[in-house]
Parts: C-alpha cells; sequence; structure tokens
C-alpha cells in the first residue's frame, strides 16, 4: 500500500529549493524535512499561502533518537481546517550546535505552552518565544532535559539528593519573576533569588 | 452582547420582558463627587489560587494579577502532577503502555486505551475485526459520557448549584457499574489490546447497557430543565470567557472548546476512525464562543452519545474480538499448551513483545476534551523511541489567560470550570 505524497510538498519545493531538505511518508503520512535556517518561512508559507491554509497547529514535539549521532528532530503537525489535510514538517537540529530554532508564537498562539514544553523536556531554545520558562518542570529543576535519552530514566541526581532539595525549596521561589515584578517585591525575595535574578538568568523585571 | 436564541421566555427573576438576563451592574458606585479619590484602586494586587483549591480541578495553580475586582493578568502555573508518562513510555512493551493512558486523562480512560491501541495499529497496519470496532465505539461514547458529566456536576458546583452534581454523580456511577462489570476495574479499565480488546463484555451486559441508555435521558432532560433557562446560569455563562473563531483556531483548541466558538471540527466526522461515518449523529456547534455555548455543546454531545450507543449495540455482531495475527495476538491458552508453533507465538510475545516496524504515525481521536492524538516513533524495536500524548486538556488550558483579560475574579473560577480540564493529563 503506498499512500500518495502530500501536494504541499512540490509547491514547497518550488519556493524554498534546496532548504526543503527532504520528504518521506510514514503510514501514509507526508513528512518535510525543511533546514533550522528556513523553517520559520517555511511554516509562515504554509500557514499563509491560499491553496496551503494551514491554519491549525495540532501539536510541536521534538523526537530524540537512541543513536546519538542522529540529530533531535522538532515536530510540527499542521492541519488546514478548511481542506481537511494533515502535514507534519520537521526540523532537524545537530546536536553538536546549539539547539536553538525560531520561535512560531507569533503564527500560532497554541504554540505558546508546547514550545515551552519541548524547551523543559528537550532543551530547544525557541528563538522569539516571549516567555520561555520551564512549564512542567519547575524553575529551579537543575537535572538537565527529561526527555534526552542520555537522560536516566530516574534522574541524574540520586534519590537522597532529590530529597534534600525537595525539602530545601524555598516557596518564595515559586513565583515567577514577571509575577514578582507585579507586586514590586523585589527587596522582599530571598538573597539566592535575587543573585539569580542579578545574573538574568531567567525571565525580566520591569 | 446579543440577543441569545433561547426559546422559552424567562420565569426566574432577574430577566426583563424580552427574556434577556437583567445584569446588576458590578462596581463601585460613583461618589457624589464624580471622582474617585486618587489613589483609590491605583495599586494592582497579586492573588494566588491553588494549587490546593477546590475550583481549580485538580493541582492547578492560577496566579492572577487585579486591578479591583478586575482580571489585568493570570499566569497559569502547572505541573503539579507531572509523572513523566511519556518517558515511562520509552520503557515498557507497547501493551504495557496501554495502564499509563489510563492515568492521564483518568475521567475518560477507555477513550485513552482505545486512541492508543488505535495508534499502535495504524504503525503496524492491523485491521481490527468488526465486533472489536463496536465494543471499542461503546467504550469511546460511555468515556464521554462520565466525562461530560464531571464536567456538568464540578461546574454547577463552582457556579453555585449543588443538585445537578448529585444527579449527574448518580448516572456516572451507573457508567462505572458497566465498566467494572466489562473489565473488572473502575477508573482503570485498560481495556483494549493491540489488535483487540482485553475482554469481551460479559453476559446481560448489553442489557444493562440498554437499560442505561433509556433512563439516561431523563437525568439529561432534568439538568437541562434546571441550567439551560435559568438566569443565574445565564448570567454567569453568557458572554463570558469569550474567544472567537480566529482565536480558537490561532490558540489550537480542539473538542467542545472549539466547536463552542463556530468551528465545525469533530475527528469523528472529519477523519472517521473505528467506523464513525457508518452512524448517525450530529455535532453541536457553538456561534459565541462562551461558556455558555460550551455548556449547551457538552449537553448535547452527551444525547448524540446515548444515540451512538443505540445504534452500536444494534450493530453489536458476535464474532471475534482480536485480529487473527499472532504478532500482536496471544494465542489461546490450549493452543499454547499442545502447539509448538502458538507455544513459541506465546513466548515471542510475552517475552519480546510487539514490534511495529521501524517509522512514525500520529493518531488522534475524538476525546470528550478534545483531540487526543497519540505519536509514535519507532525503530522496529518492541519500546517505542518517543510516545507523544498530544493532550487536548493542556492544549486547550493554555487559552485561559488569553479568556480571563478583562473578566471579573470570579469569573476566573467559572472559565477555569469551562476548559473542562483534568491534571493528569495536562501534566502526564
Amino acid at each position: 500500500m503506498t499512500a500518495p505524497v502530500s501536494p504541499s510538498v512540490a509547491p514547497l519545493r518550488a519556493e524554498f529549493g534546496a532548504a526543503v531538505e527532504r520528504h518521506l511518508i510514514s503510514c501514509g503520512d507526508t513528512i518535510i524535512y525543511v533546514s533550522r535556517e528556513r523553517s520559520h518561512d517555511a511554516l509562515a508559507w504554509l500557514k499563509d499561502t491560499p491553496g496551503q491554509e494551514f491554519d491549525y497547529l495540532t501539536d510541536v514535539t521534538a523526537v530524540d533518537y537512541r543513536d546519538p549521532e542522529r540529530p533531535l528532530e522538532v515536530v510540527y503537525q499542521l492541519r488546514s481546517l478548511a481542506r481537511r489535510a494533515d502535514l507534519r514538517v520537521k526540523v532537524a537540529l545537530d546536536k553538536r550546535r546549539p539547539l536553538e530554532v525560531r520561535s512560531v508564537w507569533d503564527l500560532w498562539k497554541g504554540a505558546d505552552w508546547l514550545e515551552r514544553e519541548v524547551y523543559d523536556m528537550f532543551g530547544v531554545t525557541f528563538a522569539g518565544h516571549p516567555d520561555l520558562r520551564r512549564i512542567l518542570m519547575w524553575d529551579t529543576y537543575a537535572e538537565g532535559f527529561p526527555l534526552r535519552k542520555d537522560f536516566p530514566l530516574r534522574g541524574h541526581f540520586s534519590r537522597a539528593e532529590q530529597t534534600r532539595q525537595a525539602l530545601a525549596a524555598n516557596p518564595e521561589a515559586h513565583y515567577s519573576l514577571e509575577e514578582l515584578s507585579i507586586a514590586d517585591a523585589f527587596a522582599e525575595l530571598p538573597k539566592d533569588m535575587q543573585e539569580r535574578l542579578a545574573r538574568g538568568e531567567r525571565g525580566f523585571l520591569r | 452582547m446579543s440577543l441569545r436564541t433561547v426559546e422559552m421566555a424567562l420565569a426566574t427573576p432577574g430577566a426583563d420582558r424580552e427574556g434577556r438576563p437583567i445584569r446588576v451592574p458590578l462596581g463601585v458606585a460613583e461618589p457624589a463627587g464624580g471622582h474617585y479619590d486618587e489613589d483609590f484602586g491605583a495599586e494592582h494586587m497579586l492573588v494566588n489560587i491553588g494549587p490546593q483549591h477546590p475550583a481549580t480541578h485538580g493541582v492547578l495553580r492560577l496566579v492572577v494579577e487585579l486591578e479591583g475586582e478586575t482580571v489585568k493578568r493570570v499566569i497559569p502555573h502547572v505541573g503539579y502532577l507531572h509523572t513523566g508518562f511519556e518517558k515511562l513510555g520509552e520503557y515498557r512493551f507497547y501493551n504495557q503502555i496501554i495502564p499509563l493512558t489510563d492515568r492521564t486523562d483518568y475521567l475518560a480512560p477507555m477513550a485513552n486505551n482505545v486512541g492508543l491501541a488505535l495508534a499502535v495499529e495504524k504503525l503496524m497496519g492491523i485491521e481490527v475485526t468488526e465486533r472489536c470496532r463496536v465494543l471499542r465505539v461503546i467504550a469511546c461514547e460511555l468515556s464521554r459520557i462520565i466525562s461530560h458529566l464531571v464536567w456538568l456536576g464540578t461546574t454547577g458546583i463552582d457556579l453555585g448549584a449543588f443538585t445537578p452534581f448529585l444527579w449527574s454523580f448518580q448516572e456516572r456511577e451507573r457508567v462505572y457499574n458497566l465498566q467494572e462489570a466489562w473489565t473488572g476495574a473502575r477508573l482503570t479499565p485498560s481495556v483494549t489490546r493491540v489488535g483487540g480488546m482485553m475482554a469481551d463484555i460479559p453476559e446481560g451486559w448489553e442489557a444493562g447497557l440498554r437499560e442505561f441508555i433509556q433512563t439516561f435521558p431523563k437525568t439529561l432532560r432534568e439538568v437541562d430543565t434546571m441550567f439551560t433557562r435559568n438566569s443565574i446560569w445565564i448570567g454567569r455563562t453568557q458572554g463570558v470567557g469569550v474567544l472567537t473563531r480566529e482565536e480558537a483556531i490561532n490558540y489550537s483548541l480542539s473538542g467542545p472548546m472549539l466547536r463552542a466558538s463556530g468551528v465545525d471540527y469533530d475527528v469523528r466526522k472529519d477523519r472517521p476512525y473505528l467506523g464513525y461515518d457508518e452512524y448517525d449523529f450530529d455535532v453541536p456547534v457553538g456561534e459565541h464562543g462562551d461558556i455558555y455555548d460550551r455548556y449547551r455543546i457538552r449537553l448535547e454531545e452527551m444525547t448524540q452519545s446515548t444515540r451512538i450507543l443505540e445504534q452500536a449495540l444494534a450493530k453489536l455482531r458476535p464474532g471475534p474480538i482480536n485480529v487473527d495475527d499472532p504478532r500482536v495476538i496471544l494465542p489461546p491458552k490450549h493452543r499454547a499448551m499442545s502447539d509448538m508453533e502458538a507455544m513459541i507465538y506465546h513466548f515471542k510475545q510475552v517475552m519480546e513483545g510487539v514490534k511495529p516496524p521501524a517509522g512514525e504515525a500520529y493518531f488522534g481521536i475524538e476525546n470528550p476534551k478534545g483531540e487526543l492524538g497519540y505519536y509514535f516513533v519507532s525503530d522496529g524495536t518492541a519500546k517505542p523511541v518517543r510516545w507523544r500524548i498530544r493532550p487536548p486538556a493542556f492544549i486547550n488550558l493554555s487559552s485561559l489567560p488569553k479568556m480571563c483579560e478583562g473578566a471579573l475574579l470570579s469569573d476566573v473560577i467559572a472559565i477555569n470550570a469551562s476548559v473542562d480540564i483534568v491534571m493528569g493529563e495536562v501534566d502526564r
């Protein structure tokens, strides 16, 4: 059983040339690989071009393969609600270089939490995302990125260390910097948090 | 706010002659001098709701920035129930992942099981038997009913109506009894397997389901009487938490949330699976995108689910529930004990697990909360390289800050309830 290639592949190749690296079909779904540099342009083109109209972002996720040489892939599941068509776009990220790709938050607001989750779980940074913080793990989580293949199932730290850190957690640190800036509570912050803030570790203070 | 299409005149106090709810203006009365004290209300207030709060439906935490009683900003914090299901799935055989799916959206576990089995079957190119398809439709629709019942009851409580909660939980209990009779478990049924079902329905079960289908609509009518034309309910829900059609699409909403905003997309209709195209049912679509429309849609979906269940019972014919494929289904015990080949298959499956070919597949189903998608990447071994859950509740919840902008603090509770979140799925 060979499924047809998505009709979006040929126009995308015509528009972006070599930036469309390859395409393949798996279980009937077409998968297009685009280069990291042009990924945002290609996704914006797919969203806005008449005849494509992929106006709905079903999902953003990433895949880290068991082969450590293989690049990490950021996966976008696109859908055109009008045409009832799906398309999967992938961006391969070389692990020897910084894992960074341009955010699609400006195209789809639904990408907000999805990209935060990919950042949280895989350590991929999305340039242009307005609020790239951890989302499922807590802000001070220091063990790394859980869904990477080099992350052990039980975490990097020992059970004793994990318990110690949990018990020593500072309840003040459960507010994001943005929230603390609303309440003008910088002076009341615990010292370690003030220092982290001064180093500009995350967020910004208005 | 435009005039609503509520059919009957509102008899309850708080509505004008044309049937529109009378809104009591909220806020501080203007002082006699005509201007406020300069300092009054200038300072923004930070209110923390949750994670331990009955109205957050689980361990959700909302930090709300208020100006007076008006919400300037809501910053949700999730992850308190994070279990790492996706990571756990990478260390398990495909059939061993099914119990994990019970625990994500634990208000509709059977539908999750079905979604997972369908995703793996797509990866392997397996077509399940006719009886299995009908049983799975029954599982999905029962899940839709119990999930919407929990939503209805808890949302009623959030808005001050206690009685419908008791009605809906009573009905839910009857579905749980059916679920228990079928699978032996109430909350975590794990009812599917790759290529089939864990068990067929027991004798007499169909009669139980038929009785439920016949009596359940009465409760729905009672809820309808209680809520649909109730001016308190209308005043709290109409025009609150509005998302336009464009916003709903842009925020990737799915399920009743998307349809309440007027987008006619239902996976069962637009990408039929399990033979849903052979069933006769309607998909309710809203037009205002507010809490009231979400309520109407969920109420109507329950009625439609009973219609589907009725048709499924009529379609249910005797036959095998599992595919005849030794790669995925264990041979019957008596054959495994007497036949060499069957024993080898049995051994290989138990020890090595189901092995899909290398490749990847995404399969989305219409869950009560929205589109639940499972995305598998396989490298040909018995454990997935990547198991991704597309969590409808998580994505729907991400629109909460947008919906709460400019609302009142009490509306935050109503809006949050209308999303129908389940934290097991949001945090996974």
